[in-house]
């Protein structure tokens, strides 16, 4: 199942929408769960016997207990607003990257088994009338392969006069691969980690404390002041949640300097947790309730057991829109946290909060090597909100980096805000053995990102999502551009922060360590 | 038609939402979300921002029905409110964009390779029963006009339950069959879409997770027990 020989996709001034080339993204999919890891998940060790009856039972389970399931499946006119929607479509030209024909490939069996009017056509023999399709070995190898080239990003939905959700059809689908015994690798493998270990990187407690004392070591080699990154204390105001790519991988690791910088400044205590040492929640992506509850029960825990008030969440998408949105369905009620502050609270939110009431000290210039544009992650831009006003989620990142540096530009608005493009590699997609469609997938992103580099002389872009910063690390090479370009938003902040009783450095200095980062 | 219909809404109705999955920005209030609604069922907005010509085809289309299905009241009432027949040279002319509108949209799914891709047999069958009907409708309108005292009898007395008789007459029984059968499958077909976009949780949901708790039907919250 190694990667097949590929053509990046060229850039162009636009992004245009090809015309279809069947099954040119007919793969195998990505690497199959191990029995260990579904195991782990409660899920079978392989492909289950009768497993064809077994999918159709569990797709009526499914579209039993979502009524957004039911409503997507139904209401679909085929009115094709969305065939030039999705970013893997634009890169890749493959129709069953369409979202309707993503959908279709699980609505189709739905009809033939669950709709009267599938059924008693397909007693006639007229399956084909409506495109009923019967389970087969064929089907789910379709499906395993096109679920799998679907990041959950939710551009489809804004364009959709119905509001047709492919993510959830998605995540249907790739929970009914899991319960026959077909799972992902890549996801299973990082949710079994969460729950032996505490998050997906699999770091064990030593090892977090270890990294954490050397980026004090850090900071305090940069700024000459020592800011503590406190692990486990008990009686902290705030339980910050970061990603765990935030602790040493790169640009994550310079924003986790940040929020440390910022909350330090502020003067209120805080805390990582070492049970709930990760935001990310990939019960999510492969649509399975009970692992998204057991993930999002760490957090609850770990809030409880170190006495915190509030719980601020690092940068990271998908984790901002469990918790802004699930959280309390799933773990709640937080009634035992500070209720005169909002719960969860993102760390843009605290950060801007801040700088409204003049409580940080920033140096704009610091940043004046970059001239930076901001990339709105999916799932924070389409999932969720900040700041309680509308339209948070976009004006809160953009209001932080204009304070924080001189140079700002935003790339095409078919491309921001609302109708950002997806980073490529969301939904559970970032592993290596899906990386055409991870580059294929970038091509709608890079292509606003280019124009913005040659027409306005862009040296970096921003992000507050693990997922997007690791997969833009990764692709930006890929197309020509350094991987230095993708920056996290708490790094701006980081760089220009004067902590108190920081003496000013000479802007030399600052190119100096910046040559080090 | 209406059992079906009124199963189906049941249906979505008791089927349970569990998570707040609105599609933002969203509005946090559900006078934002009743405006929202409004915004997508008269304005189509959210198609309107995808493609201009599947807007315009399919809200002329749209429109069009509604005049002309506003027009077809007069055949249900003994005594039709007078507005309706001060109205009808107008909505009468509705006919013609509902012609051109629903031959656009056929032209598409042949013409665009992304649509034809999409559309299954009974895509193009919908389109051809709607302009079937559309068709017969205009024809008994414009040449070929049956009774339509006795048609306005006939469906009055339908509604009292008495059977007065139908005038003799080829396109009517077809007109009238093919919309009898539009009826029949409205609740086992895409028509589904009419009642579907009421329940559709990415745009009927409020964005007021964090104000309002929304717990798990499934634990009832009881996570602190």
């Amino acid at each position: 199942m190694a990667n097949r020989e590929y053509t990046v996709p060229e850039l162009f001034k636009h992004i245009e929408t090809p015309k279809i080339e069947p099954d040119s993204m007919r793969l195998p999919g990505p690497f199959k769960a191990k029995p260990n890891h579904q195991q782990a998940l409660g899920f079978p060790d392989e492909l289950v016997d009768n497993w064809q009856q077994k999918a159709i039972d569990a797709m009526g389970q499914a579209v039993k207990q979502s009524r957004g399931l039911r409503v997507f499946l139904d209401s679909c006119v085929k009115c094709g607003a969305c065939t030039d929607k999705c970013h893997y479509y634009l890169g890749s030209a493959d129709p069953k990257n369409m979202p309707v024909a993503r959908q279709d490939l699980f609505r189709n069996v739905y009809r033939k088994y669950h709709t009267p009017a599938g059924r008693f056509l397909s007693k006639l023999g007229l399956d084909w009338l409506i495109g009923g399709q019967e389970m087969n070995q064929s089907v789910l190898d379709d499906w395993y392969n096109y679920y799998h080239q679907c990041s959950e990003c939710r551009r489809c939905t804004v364009y959709c006069p119905y509001g047709i959700d492919t993510s959830e059809i998605t995540m249907a689908a790739r929970n009914i691969m899991s319960n026959i015994g077909v799972g992902q690798k890549y996801s299973t493998e990082v949710i079994s980690k969460v729950y032996q270990v505490g998050n997906n990187l699999g770091l064990p407690e030593a090892a977090l404390q270890n990294t954490l004392e050397g980026l004090e070591e850090d900071i305090e080699e940069e700024t000459g002041i020592f800011v503590k990154l406190p692990l486990d204390q008990v009686g902290a105001d705030i339980l910050l949640v970061a990603p765990s790519a935030d602790f040493f991988a790169e640009p994550h690791v310079d924003g986790l300097i940040g929020y440390a910088k910022v909350l330090h400044e502020s003067g209120i205590s805080w805390t990582f947790s070492s049970k709930a040492s990760e935001a990310a929640n990939f019960g999510l992506f492969i649509g399975n309730e009970d692992s998204m509850r057991k993930i999002a029960l760490r957090i609850r825990e770990a809030a409880i057991d170190l006495g915190v008030k509030r719980i601020v969440f690092g940068e990271c998408g998908h984790a901002w829109r469990v918790a802004y949105n699930y959280l309390e369905t799933l773990a709640g009620p937080f009634d035992f946290l500070d209720t005169s502050y909002p719960m969860p609270q993102h760390i843009c939110e605290f950060t801007h909060d801040l700088i409204q009431r003049n409580q940080l000290v920033l140096d704009p210039s610091r940043n004046d090597d970059k001239t930076v544009t901001f990339h709105d992650s999916c799932n924070v831009a389409r999932a969720s909100n900040m700041g309680g006003i509308s339209g948070g989620q976009f004006s809160i990142p953009r209001d932080i980096i204009r304070a924080v540096c001189n140079r700002y530009v935003d790339m095409a608005k078919d491309t921001t805000h609302e109708a950002t493009f997806c980073c490529g590699g969301g939904g559970g997609l970032l592993t290596d053995d899906l990386m055409e469609v991870r580059v294929k997938g970038a091509l709608p992103r890079m292509t606003a990102l280019n124009n913005v580099v040659e027409e306005h002389g862009v040296t970096h872009m921003a992000a507050i999502c693990a997922i997007c910063k690791s997969q833009f690390s990764k692709i930006l090479p890929v197309y020509g551009m350094s991987m230095d370009m993708i920056v996290s938003l708490h790094q701006l902040v980081g760089n220009a922060i004067i902590l108190t009783g920081q003496k000013e450095v000479t802007h030399q200095k600052i190119e100096d360590q910046h040559h080090l980062l | 038609m209406t059992l079906g219909l009124g199963h189906k809404i049941y249906q979505y109705w008791s089927t349970p939402a569990p998570f707040r999955i609105p599609i933002t920005p969203a509005p946090s209030t559900l006078p934002g979300v009743v405006l929202r609604m409004l915004a997508e069922i008269f304005l189509f907005k959210s198609l309107f921002k995808a493609n201009k010509w599947i807007w315009i085809l399919g809200w002329v289309f749209h429109a069009s029905l509604g005049l002309v299905m506003l027009q077809h009241i007069v055949y249900f009432q003994q005594q039709p409110p007078v507005w309706i027949y001060q109205l009808q040279p107008y909505t009468q002319l509705a006919a013609y964009p509902l012609l051109v509108s629903l031959s656009g949209l056929l032209l598409r799914r042949f013409m665009v390779d992304r649509i034809r891709y999409i559309s299954s047999p009974s895509d193009f069958l919908m389109l051809f029963l709607l302009i079937a009907i559309v068709s017969s409708g205009l024809l008994m309108m414009l040449f070929w006009t049956p009774n339509l005292y006795e048609v306005q009898q006939y469906f009055t007395g339908l509604l009292r339950l008495t059977i007065n008789p139908l005038p003799d007459h080829f396109l009517l029984y077809l007109h009238l069959l093919l919309v009898v059968f539009l009826l029949l499958i409205f609740p086992f077909s895409k028509l589904l879409h009419a009642p579907g976009i009421f329940f559709s949780p990415t745009l009927n949901q409020a964005d007021n997770a964090r104000q309002k708790p929304h717990p798990s039907p499934k634990t009832g919250n009881d996570n602190n027990g």
